[in-house]
């Protein structure tokens, strides 16, 4: 039986990996991916309070999570249209060429 | 709820999701991160949260892997020499890594199984979704509208 506490350990591994993905990768889209990863582990953290909660009937957690992937469904389309946006002007969408705001 | 079906979607998921953050190709990494919400899907299907799951696949693998891949080909010309990974992350990371599970390891949670609930139908979502949650309802479905407009209009050509 898996245990609560089994269930956030692979939630914040998750997190970590699309942590490791949004800082490490030069390229805009896998910030994007990591991001998107990062928002799945954050779904993952409410079904699973909310189904080791003592009264689950209530579905709070499933709420809050349909919510979830609705807005980052709106982040996704909207960042990969600045990503591509960003491309039709630089001509690259790695994000260290970017730094035309650099002081 | 068995160990080794909880086993096994973790370790697809967190493989798919590895590869997703390192590999090399640009399409690899999209067709991993696909595989990867396949995985959390099969985590909301095993912990009764049938609906979230199918939404899941929905979006993610229906629109939002898609979406990435168009990206992709319309912007792949420049998967480069230049120097594509930075170690500075993977510091970071495994570091909070190790700080979010020193924080479980130290917190008192329920070792108690699930309790045994009836399923959450589609019908009881829909329900609360016009009583309860009626407002963030209507808050989303703007939020999606503003979406939709801001993207078409970063997207437009400029008029020069």
């Amino acid at each position: 039986m898996p245990t609560l506490s089994m269930l956030l350990v692979v939630s914040a591994a998750l997190f970590c990996i699309g942590l490791l993905a949004a800082l490490s990768r030069r390229h805009a889209i896998f910030i994007l991916i990591g991001i998107e990863m990062m928002l799945a582990a954050a779904n993952l953290n409410f079904i699973a309070f909310w189904r080791f909660a003592p009264q689950p009937a209530q579905p709070i957690g499933i709420m809050v999570a349909i919510f979830a992937i609705a807005i980052a469904a709106a982040e996704a389309a909207v960042g990969l249209a600045m990503v591509i946006a960003v491309y039709r002007h630089f001509r690259s969408t790695n994000v260290d060429q970017l730094d035309r705001l650099k002081g | 709820m068995s160990t080794v079906a909880f086993a096994a979607i973790a370790i697809l998921t967190l493989a798919a999701a590895l590869a997703a953050a390192t590999l090399q190709k640009l399409m690899h990494a999209a067709l991993s991160f696909a595989v990867m919400f396949v995985g959390i899907s099969a985590f909301f299907f095993l912990f009764g949260a049938e609906f979230v799951g199918l939404v899941q696949i929905f979006v993610y693998i229906g629109a939002v892997a898609v979406l990435i891949v168009f990206t992709i080909l319309l912007t792949r010309h420049d998967v480069g020499k230049v120097r594509s990974f930075n170690w500075g992350g993977v510091v970071v990371a495994v570091a909070v890594f190790g700080g979010l599970v020193w924080a479980i390891s130290k917190t008192k949670l329920t070792s108690a199984a699930p309790q045994h609930v009836e399923p959450i139908t589609v019908q009881r979502i829909g329900e609360l979704l016009m009583t309860n949650y009626v407002w963030p309802l209507q808050c989303v479905g703007v939020l999606l509208t503003a979406a939709l407009i801001g993207a078409l209009i970063l997207v437009m050509e400029e008029k020069s």
